[in-house]
């Protein structure tokens, strides 16, 4: 009885079967689904299934005025909501030609470097998350998340969403007591990311999780039209504040973070020294900020000549662009969205396949993605 | 700092090589026929002082007459751009050829356009919606969605 | 290793049933849920034989309350944040985030739902087990907020599940979330025995 029984368990084949991640899963950042056809624990395939949160803000846009669209823009990569303000703003400052007054320009530098720390605090906690320390990391970065969100609340009085951003500078000048607090952040945060580094950087379980995992070659990074930290980790030094500098960045020393063989553990490491140049950066910013006007002459009703134009920034997760079509109204034309997250993950499926299962989840947090920009 | 080719420098090799194939160009676009459009994609990436290997974005716009799908292309080896259009006329049934082949970072983009303005790309190997559900009436991002 | 690296994409079937899904839910759910109205009910609530069970009971329930992962966008982050070391929502006994809907009793929609989404958000609703709770945190959740106008939007969460507590704000500050939850809190501190029996 036992022999023919072992027989038969013998001549079983294994074949592929599809697991489905997602939508609603703890590791995927979001309502992001993965259907990923398995091979006992490797992963054979991976197919990204988007869309839950997609909220039509391509078309929204067209039916707003061209101030209206900022507080659609907050809501693309929320995380980082200055970014997704400055990107538009730059947009239509090109396409109207309207010029920002110098001190405007060098907040908004300040904040946009503020603003890539807190994302990458939440892509480094988020990231540790997914590598199976619970939580707790994640509690250190919003403990110091929380202090450049206080800056911001000070500025626009929201946490999140900003809007504070307008179309040739800004709606009012930063409150008296924003300077010294943010001298007082600039005086602590390296301490903060020197804490985060003792912590993790020789961390055992973190180099055996990932290093070496997700291997993203330089040539195919390119190709899938890869951005920001999951590029250069990759070793391609393209960053867009260096290589086509917009706003007042070509004023500024900073390095741009590299990476050597472009595993999850070097997206990880040029995440944290991106942290480390945007301090570098708002230091010099400091020192310089002028006095002065915040906002140029705008009319109430931006009305840009017909025409097209794309302006590009470097935001915390990958270069966000923007494609603005006016026909010479008061309302977009059209408004595409250069989403940086929704092209990188064109790598997740490069990258995933071959490992098991649990290096899938990190090689995704590795990514850092944000649904609200994937979507829109 | 990125330079922005200009379109008619550019016309002028692709119409050497390609007889026919630029409807128009200006300073900062150039519009290639949509048939050629692979053939002068593949130009512009494999010429050697082009080197066009960074696809930054594709975009489709609505012209009521026309629809205009717009390639935003970047060298990072010599750091310099060039914005591509073609067009397709009608509403129904449009088609353009795919650029997978050559930037994979079209995928989702192309699969995004077909899926939001209704152009789909021949020679892509998965091409769905993305975004919005299969039975999904329309195309959203059309200018007569709706109306 | 060596693996086959040929695509092999789902099948266009799977999205046909998945997209018929999604329509069959749309079609059903144009009239939003009536907001469960035993707030209000006060007559059965006077019942003198089972309060001290009653009370003991919903001081449990409320104590221990543990939200389900149900985090479509934004107001995510202003839950997260809530529940990290500054405003700790652990003080009210509800820091563990289930990730399986099955361990929870209270879902906390957290940000815009779509038609794509309505579905699975069903579904969790469904599989939490009673008595459960629902609060719709944000514009959004409520009605739709800034995206209401949207072909793909949701116009508030009430058209998928019923809602107890609503909190405004985009996104509510994480001192509003507490509110509600306290809100909540007196909500369930209400409920009878006698009146979950009819």
């Amino acid at each position: 009885m036992r022999d023919t029984r072992y027989a038969r368990i013998m001549v079983l084949k294994t074949e592929p079967f599809i697991l489905n991640i997602g939508p609603v899963h703890p590791s995927t950042h979001g309502v992001f689904r993965m259907r990923t056809t398995l091979d006992g624990e490797v992963v054979v395939d991976v197919e990204p299934v988007f869309g839950y949160l997609h909220r039509g803000i391509e078309k929204l846009a067209e039916e707003r005025t061209y101030t209206g669209v900022i507080p659609l823009t907050d809501r693309l990569d929320y995380v980082a909501s200055m970014s997704n303000n400055l990107a538009y703003c730059l947009a239509v400052e090109k396409l109207a030609g309207i010029s920002v007054p110098e001190r405007a320009e060098y907040l908004r530098v300040i904040l946009a470097e503020l603003q890539r720390i807190a994302s990458h605090l939440i892509a480094v906690g988020a990231f540790l998350n997914d590598c199976g320390a619970f939580f707790t990391p994640f509690l250190y970065m919003f403990r110091e998340r929380e202090k450049i969100v206080d800056l911001f609340e000070m500025v626009s009085g929201q946490r999140l969403l900003y809007n504070y951003m307008r179309i040739g500078g800004f709606n009012q000048d930063v409150p008296d007591e924003f300077l010294p607090a943010l001298d007082k952040l600039l005086a602590q945060m390296p301490r903060f990311i020197e804490e985060y580094e003792r912590l993790l950087k020789e961390n055992e379980i973190l180099l055996a999780r990932a290093k070496g995992v997700g291997i993203l070659p330089k040539e195919v990074a390119i190709n899938i039209s890869a951005s920001g930290p999951v590029l250069r980790a990759s070793g391609v030094k393209w960053d867009i504040r260096k290589k086509d500098p917009y706003s007042i960045y070509d004023r500024f020393d900073f390095d741009i973070p590299t990476g050597e063989v472009g595993d999850c553990y070097d997206r990880y490491r040029v995440r944290v020294e991106e942290m480390r140049q945007s301090l570098r950066i708002i230091n010099q910013a400091r020192r310089q900020l002028p006095a002065g006007e915040v906002k140029s002459e705008v009319p109430h009703l931006v009305r840009p000549p017909a025409g097209e134009a794309y302006a590009h920034i470097e935001a915390p997760k990958g270069e966000l662009g923007f494609h603005l079509v006016s026909d010479n109204s008061i309302a977009p034309y059209r408004c595409h969205i250069r989403a940086p997250s929704l092209l990188n993950l064109t790598a997740l499926r490069d990258m995933a396949i071959g490992w098991k299962v649990a290096d899938l989840i990190i090689i995704f947090g590795s990514i850092d993605i944000v649904m609200g920009e994937i979507d829109r | 700092m990125t330079v922005a080719l200009s379109g008619k420098e550019i016309a002028t090799k692709i119409e050497e090589r390609f007889p026919g194939s630029v409807v128009k160009s200006s300073p900062d676009s150039l519009v290639v026929k949509s048939e050629f459009l692979l053939d002068v994609a593949t130009f512009l990436k494999t010429t050697p002082d082009l080197d066009f290997d960074y696809l930054t974005a594709i975009t489709a716009i609505d012209y009521y007459d026309r629809f205009e799908v717009v390639y935003q292309l970047t060298s990072i080896k010599h750091n310099h751009s060039l914005m591509v259009k073609t067009h397709c006329y009608g509403r129904d049934n449009l088609s353009l050829p795919s650029v997978v082949g050559l930037w994979r970072g079209a995928d989702f983009q192309e699969r995004e356009i077909y899926d939001l303005m209704g152009i789909s790309f021949d020679g892509h190997p998965n091409m769905k919606r993305i975004v919005l559900w299969e039975g999904f009436e329309g195309h959203p991002l059309r200018k007569d969605y709706g109306t | 290793m060596e693996v086959a690296r040929e695509h092999i994409y789902s099948d266009a079937d799977l999205d046909r049933v998945e997209g018929n899904q999604i329509e069959a839910l749309k079609a059903h759910s144009q009239q939003p849920f009536p907001d469960p109205d035993e707030w209000l009910d006060e007559k059965l609530e006077r019942n003198i034989l089972l309060i001290t069970v009653d009370a003991a009971l919903n001081w449990a329930r409320r104590s221990s309350l543990w939200p389900a992962i149900c985090f479509p966008a934004c107001c995510a982050f202003e839950l997260i944040a809530a529940n990290a070391s500054r405003f700790d929502l652990s003080r009210f006994g509800m820091e563990i985030l289930r990730a399986s809907p099955r361990q929870a009793d209270l879902m906390i929609t957290a940000g815009t739902l779509t038609w794509k989404m309505a579905p699975q958000v069903r579904r969790i609703y469904d599989q939490m087990a009673e008595p459960k709770w629902v609060i719709a945190m944000g514009a959004c959740a409520i009605s739709g907020g800034i995206f209401t106008s949207s072909y793909s939007v949701v116009p508030g969460y009430n058209r998928i599940i019923p809602i107890d507590v609503y909190v405004p704000g985009c996104p509510p500050r994480p001192e509003a979330l507490i509110y509600g939850i306290r809100m909540l809190h007196s909500k369930i501190a209400r409920r009878s025995l006698g009146t979950e029996a009819k």
